[in-house]
């Protein structure tokens, strides 16, 4: 047994607790020790955790055991688990998901673009057309059609385009369209959801930075990974 | 070895049976052999068009059958020996004939003519299918309305999942007074939208209706504007450079013409 060393070590951070779970025991005296550390911690306390599994993989039902014994025995809630490891596919997944995804064609009616990540689309989407992203629309030719960013449900992805006169544009689970009479496009625009009210929003694209201060070097870590 | 091109546009109505009529008659007065093939079976009318439609007793299923030789079916124009018009048939529907059949059938075609112009029917199920099948080119046909180009757009889309990349666009029945008053979609606007390139465009023009009327196509009036246009386009498929007519005023308009004559002769 590993005696030199803590197998449930508890510090308080900036986060709130977190709970540093040794790597090297089994996961069973882990359980064991969880149980023992936690079970005399005051009822009364609502403290949130942060539980901390360093460099041991939890699978989805390991998590589940965890959290149950920690709310049974315990007042503790868990926020959040964190760890150093990730499986390939979870990696592929977020490397995906932060690709920037280049295509040069044209979007025409009936067709429908979708792609894992940010779509570049170098030429137009025409009406009837749909672009879908799991993350931004970057469009440098003229939107006519549908743009579709953050499919997965990510409110802060954008839709950027050269030319902006869309039939819709959603991002996340939010639709807009546009209005019912004739409109002139304008150039260099993007749409994003205002957080604070909840709806679609399109501006000048130099308004961006502002918008999404974070989305410059998504981009450029997008770049390098595509 | 001839060329096959196929005519279509998605939406019904707007002037792929005349335009293949008329472009033939165009390829034909320019001593160029061509064979024109109907594939809108059931709904036939390019034989229609051209005055054919007396002349007919094979078509294209009884090929496909075997019931008859491919040169026994082909009817030949009443004004050039050089055009020939292979009919669809009026009694089957598209679904009595399949891709594979439609493209042995054109390359059988291809060695004897210049030129294989396809008349595709409308829609974009299994007639468009067979029609663009044997095709090494297509022109698509729109007019100046928006659900036509949206079609159009749709029809450029499936035309590149066919192979068919780089086809030419011909505008119809522009009328320049309702561009003018901004109740149309211009020339420019539709370039843009489907941004392929422009092989011609063409005037809404009574000469067109009445011609079609007669069985004959326009193309083959010496000077109205729609024969004029039609011939132009002819001239574009043969490789020559040809501007395109102006709209813009009248006497713009008939000063071009008469350079284009005065080029020609």
């Amino acid at each position: 047994m590993n005696d030199s060393k803590q197998v449930v070590l508890m510090k308080g951070t900036q986060e709130g607790i977190t709970v540093y779970l040794d790597d090297e025991c089994s996961f069973e005296q882990l359980l064991n020790v969880l149980n023992k550390k936690l079970e005399n911690s005051n009822k009364e306390d609502r403290t949130e955790l942060i539980l901390h599994s360093q460099y041991r993989y939890l699978r989805a039902e390991q998590k589940e055991d965890i959290r149950e014994i920690i709310e049974n025995s315990s007042s503790y809630r868990i926020k959040q688990f964190q760890s150093y490891v990730l499986t390939s596919d979870e990696v592929t997944k977020q490397v995906n998901n932060m690709s920037v995804r280049p295509a040069i064609r044209n979007v025409r009616s009936g067709q429908v673009h979708q792609v894992e990540g940010d779509a570049l689309i170098l030429g137009d989407i025409n009406p009837g057309g749909l672009v879908m992203a799991t993350g931004n629309v970057y469009v440098f030719g003229k939107l006519r059609g549908i743009a579709h960013a953050g499919t997965n449900g990510n409110k802060e992805c954008v839709i950027v385009a050269s030319y902006m006169n869309p039939s819709q544009l959603r991002i996340a689970n939010k639709i807009s369209r546009s209005p019912d009479y004739d409109v002139e496009g304008s150039n260099r625009e993007f749409a994003y959801i205002n957080l604070e009210n909840d709806m679609i929003e399109v501006e000048k694209v130099n308004y961006l930075p502002k918008v999404r201060p974070n989305l410059i070097d998504r981009l450029e870590r997008g770049i390098e990974n595509g | 070895m001839g060329e096959a091109i196929v005519i279509t546009s998605g939406k019904g109505g707007v002037g792929k049976s005349t335009t293949t009529a008329n472009i033939g008659t165009a390829l034909a007065l320019k001593d160029q052999k061509v064979c024109l093939v109907d594939t809108d079976i059931g709904l036939r009318n390019l034989d229609v068009v051209l005055g054919l439609e007396n002349r007919i007793i094979f078509n294209i299923v009884d090929v496909i059958d075997g019931n008859c030789k491919l040169q026994t079916a082909l009817v030949k124009d009443k004004r050039f020996d050089c055009m020939h018009l292979l009919p669809a048939a009026q009694t089957n529907d598209k679904n009595d004939i399949t891709a594979e059949a439609m493209k042995d059938l054109i390359e059988q075609l291809k060695p004897d003519y210049d030129y294989i112009l396809i008349d595709c029917p409308a829609g974009i199920e299994q007639g468009f299918s067979n029609a663009v099948a044997g095709a090494d080119k297509a022109i698509v046909v729109t007019t100046p309305e928006k659900s036509s180009v949206r079609d159009a757009d749709r029809i450029v889309g499936l035309l590149e999942k066919e192979g068919l990349n780089d086809p030419h666009l011909i505008i119809n029945r522009i009328r320049k007074h309702m561009i003018d008053s901004g109740d149309m979609l211009s020339v420019d606007d539709i370039v843009s939208t489907l941004s392929i390139d422009l092989l011609g465009v063409i005037l809404d023009d009574e000469d067109v209706i009445k011609a079609s009327h007669h069985g004959e196509p326009v193309a083959f009036q010496p000077n109205t504007k729609a024969s004029i246009s039609y011939r132009n386009i002819a001239r574009r498929i043969l490789g020559e450079s040809v501007p395109l007519m102006s709209f813009d005023e009248e006497k713009g308009f008939m000063s071009k013409v008469k350079k284009i004559f005065g080029m020609k002769s």
